[in-house]
């Protein structure tokens, strides 16, 4: 039964470096928009919707737009880390229903490498007006800290192990090596992940997502423009966000905002979790992805150490193939922002245009989710659901 | 471990528990209307908005809630979440410890520990029996 439509995806675009020393971020974010663009059969001066994050340089959207010489009657800079740019495809659905535009451009790039960030330290906001930075700043509090606390805790929780988190960045790595993109392209076993160093207990090196330069964008347009294009379609058919806190000091690190979001979207597109034939997780650690599998209704709460084992994640081998790029495990990602390009890969999932080898066989329903911001601290989660047409 | 905590810079919500720190005391919020306690401190009650929340002296004990060990950064040191006895759970440091003995649900005692310019006593926690 066809699903009623929110709006297509018409175009996706992932910048091919990774590494970027030659390429201003605002000629990147210009090469990934006119990439996506052409991807779809539109031009420039068809957009007049733009999305962005503070990853575009200058005051929220005007300098890019300016840049672009875009022509725009909505804008929207929502900024969720991470999971922002899913939350764009959402808010885009929403303006394009509601009149405001009809051609959305969102686009995400960046050059960490290039800039000193890329060692895998958070760099916050030194700004004491952010409440919470002085409850936080004193004691060190860095991206692999508070993932390592999650980590930690679900093991304590449900019992899930080193072996069982290495089989995620396992699954990624036999993907990867059929990307020709991919930052890692070897394929790595159980033992290389659990023998990795020690970086933030538990987590290993291999358990951490790599740092690139880059970039994606998409193109979210009307039922009417999409079906004028020659591209095969690709719709939007639930979305969901879920920004989570602390709760005043009683919370549950190991519950992400995946929960409500993946329910919203669930809801909206009237599908099941047992119908998905493709997902895309936000993998900034082997954890993140599973505690998503797991919020997301994939398998049981606390049993998503199981689920993971023996190549349940990889293309033509397990139940649930993820992440067929390599993901940010071993693939790209980008600005250390990982919702774009979980976004692209399913379309080209839905599209039929994934690399033969790990492509899913008549993939009519993919997911997408991001987990932004720091899982155990202040994150939000976002979920779109992709139907082929 | 020669960790040492960078000073935060109070605002108006939380110079009282800085300056209180100062002192050896520990302070948290506590809402006179739902009776909650809560973290981080807020003049404004988190759960029901009451504007009644008053500073109340914390007994320092509590539970290792999750925890990590940064064993590559240039000082090493373990940050965790503590879970006090007075209900909330806040983000802190466990110190004087073996880093690769220590466990979830642990109980733990406040030690304050000065920043690095010396200037602010930092809440941190230790393991309550060595
Ligand atoms: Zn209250």
């Amino acid at each position: 039964m066809p699903h009623s439509a929110l709006a297509y995806i018409a175009g996706a675009y992932e910048h091919p470096l990774r590494n970027a020393p030659d390429t201003s971020v605002a000629q990147l974010h210009a090469e990934v928009a006119f990439g996506a663009l052409a991807d779809a059969g539109l031009s420039k001066d068809d957009v007049d919707g733009f999305f962005c994050g503070p990853d575009a340089p200058g005051t929220g959207p005007l300098s890019l737009a300016d840049y672009m010489n875009l022509k725009l009657r909505h804008v929207d800079t929502t900024n969720t880390s991470g999971s922002s740019y899913l939350i764009h495809v959402a808010h885009a659905a929403q303006a394009i229903a509601a009149g405001k535009c009809n051609v959305a451009l969102i686009t995400l790039a960046g050059r960490p490498r290039q800039q000193g960030k890329s060692k895998g330290a958070l760099k916050r906001a030194d700004d004491p007006n952010q409440p919470d930075f002085q409850w936080e700043s004193p004691f060190g509090i860095q991206i692999l800290g508070v993932y390592g606390m999650v980590a930690q805790r679900h093991r304590n929780l449900y019992g899930t192990t080193a072996e069982q988190m290495a089989w995620v960045k396992v699954a990624a790595s036999h993907h990867a090596q059929h990307n020709p993109h991919a930052m890692l392209r070897d394929v790595v076993t159980v033992e290389d992940v659990v023998n990795s160093p020690l970086v933030a207990d538990p987590l290993h090196r291999l358990d951490c997502c790599v740092v690139t330069d880059g970039g994606g964008a998409l193109i979210v347009t009307r039922p009417e423009i999409a079906k004028s294009l020659k591209r095969p379609l690709v719709k939007v058919i639930g979305c969901g966000e879920a920004p989570v806190g602390q709760n005043g000091g009683y919370m549950e690190i190991t519950d992400t905002g995946a929960q409500r979001s993946g329910a919203t979207a669930f809801a909206q597109a009237g599908v099941k979790p047992a119908d998905i034939g493709y997902v895309s997780l936000y993998d900034s650690f082997t954890i993140t992805a599973m505690l998503q599998i797991e919020d997301l209704g994939f398998c049981p709460k606390g049993e998503v150490g199981r689920f993971v084992m023996d190549g349940n994640l990889i293309s033509g081998v397990g139940r649930l193939p993820f992440n067929t790029d390599g993901g940010g495990l071993c693939n790209n990602h980008p600005v250390n922002r990982g919702g774009m390009t979980k976004a692209i890969e399913a379309v080209r999932q839905i599209r039929g245009e994934a690399h033969p080898a790990v492509q899913v066989p008549d993939c009519r329903l993919a997911l997408a989710n991001a987990i932004g911001g720091q899982l155990g601290v202040r994150h939000a989660s976002s979920t779109i659901i992709l139907e082929r047409e | 471990m020669t960790y040492q905590n960078p000073a935060p810079e109070p605002s108006p919500d939380s110079l009282p528990f800085w300056q209180a720190a100062n002192r050896g005391e520990f302070l948290i919020k506590q809402c006179e209307e739902c009776d909650q306690a809560h973290w981080y401190p807020r003049p404004c009650c988190p759960f029901c908005a009451s504007a009644k929340t008053v500073w109340r002296q914390a007994s320092g004990r509590g539970k290792i809630y999750s925890y990590s060990y940064l064993r590559r950064m240039a000082e090493p040191y373990v940050i965790a979440y503590v879970t006090l006895e007075e209900g909330p759970t806040m983000m802190t440091n466990i110190v004087d410890c073996d880093p690769e003995a220590l466990s979830i649900g642990q109980p733990v005692t406040l030690v304050f520990k000065p920043s690095q310019d010396g200037e602010q006593a930092v809440p941190l926690f230790r393991p309550l029996e060595p």
